[in-house]
């Protein structure tokens, strides 16, 4: 906003002369120590400075008393018109502020206050001399805000200006031109000599200057060594292929080549003399091995140490629960197969058939359990598997180890899938120390319990307790009628079941095919209803729970107690560790028509089955059709030895032949030799206690444990001795029940063995007992001898039989011949005189 | 020719004899009981060998030769019997 223009000189003058310095006002109007304040007439009867009464035009200066204004500020706050002017005025110094009546607004508004002290005194007492200049800072004061033209100051700039620039100092002098029409024209260019005209070109030789001869004597100049490095590279062409590398043959001479230098004299002579040393040579080598360090040789036979030789089993560790396992007994155990360190007990009670049901309540509360031992906690177990019922026997799937089949006492058979835990049974077995730490939160928490996921239908499963439960190898599966088939999938999914109901069953894991046959399917198919479950139970074999049927069943008349799986795979099936698939959906797998499936004829369909009366039964599993009525029956037996008095507790094939089986069973055990069947090839001597568990050694071919009713156990060495054990050990004092041995690593071998009071006993087996001597081979060549043995036997048998007839045959002639002959002497006698018959006589 | 038979079989039938070859002095084989591809396989490689052991033996005496060099490992034993035309060899497993 513009001031008002006053062109009034004479009243500029009667005005307040305006302050010098008023020359630099900046177009906002009014320096910083100046504030134009708009004052009301409340305030101005307050402070005594009414315009026009108490302040004019003359007298514009008002002092104001510092206080009066706080006093002021504090009472009317806000409203006052002081307001804005608090804190300069707090920061002003002195007694007294100068308020101004401005008159003609040059400020903008009525009143100013004067904001510091030095611009008071200014105003108050101008200095002197100040007119002239007060006038034009009157007259600037008019017009600061539209500056005019003024005219250009020059300060010596376009001196420098017109140096910079480029001018011609002299007109210029040549002028060349060309006639227009050569403007573009093609230009020929030619060689000119240089010498050849004179004056054609201008020579500047250089020459001696003597001004610039300067020597300069003394130099400063300074040395670096530094090392001397070169760079350089050079590329090479690469003018032609050439070979990498060649194949070449071996150079072999022509046959007739050969030929022709085998005649040659040459030969002859070289090969007569050099034989000589070959003989010698060779001939040394016979008579003796003289690299052949004896002492090191004999070193190996014994414990390498030197000292004592130790038999001795050790005992390594041992598990028993006070609530799990007391008072009961360990009925099955295994090993399990990858987890190093873990073991699985089944835990029965120790009770006879009419305790069973005299306190059926009480064990339908306390339910069967599987425990699972990790070397790393020998108190707690780490797993509890629940069983619908008493187990006898279970085992882990060979090609998948976290599915488990029991066999239980009513005759069902259950499976459990610990897949959810299998985190748990390795970090047990391995994380002893990191463990420390919370020792005590692990001991107090519960091991977890996992439900079977699968039991098979009470009504379709045996009648009695399954007594042996075996895995079918992954690389062979059986078909409905008993014939082996490929396995095409490569996993374990089929199981045989024994129990003393005469009955061998067949398993399969997988969903049974619904077969849609018009004649035999007359109910349809009922439709899946949605299972709950309550238990947590992981659906594995949701599909088999409560239906699953057994594939096919081998009937024989005779009492089972105990098989073994059938003969191993032929060599050429064999499946490498890397091969395994993934565990599959098993809901998913189903059954394969047997028309999809090739035999395998190669596959062996005979096993042993040990009886609860003491026989061991060979018989064959594949099932027959009866030629009259088209039915599938299974076959009789073909061989069936008494040896055992007792149940045959052990049937186990050796795992070094694949054709010996050891049986156990009553006071004995008995070795077999499948394709002998005339009888065992080993029996041992009745023994004065019960044999109630048996196994074979896994590296020594020759050696097997047996288990007694008293708790000892018997390591045979059929190598050593065979009519008493090689060494007998007390394990325990309870009859031992399952003894299973397992390799941790090339220096351990552990033995599992459990009693009939619920302990497990962990065994280091010693260095002499896993070491396989040096002649193991033998162990085949005594099986061998004892084949021979057993035909001997037969033969002799024979031979006797033979002799015997014979014998009595003649006797029979010589009984005749007698008879007749004192026939005759009777004749003769009433013939003949006395005398004669004497002489005959 | 029924000599050189004659006094091949004499060593063959000794105990243990796996093979015998008969190599040229360039290492080109002759006469072989084994087959083809070890036979030249050996016979190049103990050709070196040979020129290698004979060259060491005469290094260190000049007036020495090699006659007869035998390798002895674990499996088995070579021997190898230099000439000036011709090599025999015979690889031996002694102890059976």
């Amino acid at each position: 906003s513009c001031p008002k223009q006053k062109q009034h000189p004479e009243q500029k003058r009667k005005n307040a002369p305006g302050p010098a310095f008023l020359s630099h006002l900046p177009v906002t109007g009014h320096p910083d120590y100046i504030f134009p304040l708009v004052l009301t007439s409340a305030t101005q009867e307050l402070f005594c400075c009414r315009a026009d009464v108490d302040v004019t035009g003359d007298e514009p200066h008002k002092l104001l008393r510092k206080e009066d204004i706080l006093r002021d500020m504090k009472n009317r706050a806000a409203v006052s018109d002081f307001s804005p002017l608090k804190q300069a005025v707090l920061d002003y110094p002195e007694e007294e502020l100068l308020l101004v009546f401005d008159q003609d607004f040059t400020y903008g508004q009525s009143f100013y206050l004067v904001l510091t002290a030095g611009a008071k005194e200014d105003i108050l007492r101008p200095p002197p001399g100040m007119e002239e200049e007060e006038e034009e800072g009157d007259e600037l004061l008019e017009v600061q805000k539209t500056p005019e033209p003024k005219p250009w100051l020059s300060l010596g700039s376009e001196r420098e200006i017109q140096e910079e620039s480029v001018t011609d100092t002299r007109p210029r002098v040549y002028k060349v031109s060309r006639v227009r029409r050569q403007f573009g024209a093609p230009v020929c260019f030619w060689d000119h000599s240089a010498g050849a005209m004179r004056g054609s070109y201008v020579e500047c030789p250089s020459y001696q200057d003597k001004s610039f001869s300067l020597w300069r004597m003394e130099k400063e100049n300074s040395v670096q060594a530094i090392p001397n490095t070169k760079s350089s590279s050079s590329q090479t062409l690469w003018k032609y292929p050439r070979n990498m590398c060649t194949q070449y043959e071996p150079r072999e001479l022509e046959d007739e080549e050969k030929e022709r230098l085998l005649q040659s004299a040459d030969l002859k002579n070289f090969l007569n003399s050099v034989s000589a040393r070959f003989e010698l040579a060779i001939q040394q080598n016979e008579i003796m091995d003289v690299f052949l360090d004896d002492w090191r040789a004999l070193g190996d036979e014994e414990n390498v140490l030197g000292g004592k030789v130790d038999t001795h089993l050790k005992e390594y560790q041992s598990f028993t629960h006070t609530h799990y396992s007391t008072n009961k007994t360990i009925s099955c155990l295994s090993w399990h197969p990858t987890v190093n360190g873990v073991i699985a007990v089944a835990v029965t009670e120790n009770l006879s058939f009419e305790e069973r049901i005299n306190n059926s309540t009480r064990l339908l509360l306390n339910p069967s359990l599987i425990l699972f031992w990790s070397f790393s906690d020998p108190i707690n177990p780490q797993l509890l598997l629940e069983c619908p019922d008493d187990i006898f026997c279970f085992e882990f799937c060979p090609s998948n180890p976290n599915i488990i089949a029991g066999g239980c006492m009513n005759g069902q058979v259950a499976l459990w899938d610990i897949s959810a835990h299998v985190d748990r049974l390795q970090g047990a077995r391995g994380g002893g120390a990191a463990r420390t730490s919370n020792a005590d939160d692990t001991r107090d928490i519960a091991p977890p319990t996992v439900r079977y996921c699968a039991v098979s239908g009470v009504e379709s499963g045996h009648r009695a307790p399954i007594t042996d439960i075996q895995w079918l190898p992954e690389t062979f599966e059986v078909s409905r009628t008993g014939t082996p088939l490929e396995n095409k999938t490569l996993i374990s999914v089929q199981i045989v079941t024994c129990a003393p109901d005469c009955c061998v069953m067949f398993w399969d894991l997988r969903a049974p095919r619904t077969v849609v046959n018009a004649l035999t399917d007359t109910k349809p198919k009922p439709e899946e209803k949605t299972v709950e479950n309550p238990y947590g139970v992981p659906s594995t074999f949701k599909h088999l729970d409560l239906t699953w049927k057994p594939l096919f069943r081998v009937h024989t008349h005779t009492h089972f107690s105990h098989s073994h799986s059938p003969s191993p795979t032929p060599p050429d099936k064999s499946v490498t560790v890397g091969d395994r698939p993934e565990p599959p959906d098993y809901g998913q797998l189903h059954l394969p028509s047997a028309k999809h499936q090739r035999q395998t004829d190669d596959i062996s369909t005979k096993f042993y089955v040990g009886t609860e009366d003491g026989e061991v039964v060979y018989t064959d599993w594949k099932l027959e059709k009866d030629n009259d009525s088209g039915q599938l029956f299974s076959p009789k037996p073909t061989h069936c030895f008494r040896v055992h008095d007792c149940l045959v507790n052990t049937v186990s094939r050796s795992p070094f032949y694949l054709d010996i089986i050891l049986t156990v069973g009553g006071w004995n055990f008995a070795i077999w030799k499948e394709g002998v069947m005339t009888g065992p090839l080993v029996l041992s001597a009745c023994s004065q206690k019960r044999c109630s568990a048996g196994a074979w050694s896994l590296t020594r071919p020759g050696v097997m444990y047996i288990g007694k009713e008293d708790g000892n156990l018997e390591v045979w060495d059929l190598l050593e001795k065979t009519h008493e054990p090689s060494q007998i050990q007390s394990v325990t004092t309870f009859p031992i029940t399952c003894i299973k041995p397992w390799t941790v690593s090339l220096k351990q071998q552990l033995l599992a063995v459990s009693d009939h009071q619920g302990t497990l006993h962990i065994l280091q087996v010693p260095w002499m007992l896993r070491h396989p001597a040096a002649n193991e081979l033998s162990v085949s060549r005594y099986f061998e001898k004892e084949v021979e043995h057993l035909v001997y036997f037969e033969k002799r048998t024979e031979m006797r039989e033979r002799e015997k007839k014979q014998v009595e045959a003649e006797e029979q002639r010589r009984r005749m011949v007698r008879s007749s002959f004192s026939w005759w002497a009777s004749l003769l006698d009433n013939i003949c005189p006395k005398n004669i018959c004497a002489g005959r006589n | 020719m029924a000599e050189v038979e004659e006094t091949l079989k004499r060593i063959q039938s000794q105990k243990g004899v796996q093979a015998i070859i008969i190599v040229n002095a360039e290492g080109i084989p002759v006469k072989t009981t084994l087959d083809n591809s070890s036979t030249v396989q050996y016979a190049g490689l103990i050709h070196q060998l040979v020129m290698k052991a004979r060259s060491t033996v005469r290094d260190i005496d000049p007036q020495n030769d090699l006659t007869f060099l035998r390798v002895r490992s674990k499996k088995n034993e070579i021997m190898i019997a230099p000439d000036k035309d011709y090599f025999l060899i015979v690889i031996q497993n002694p102890t059976e």
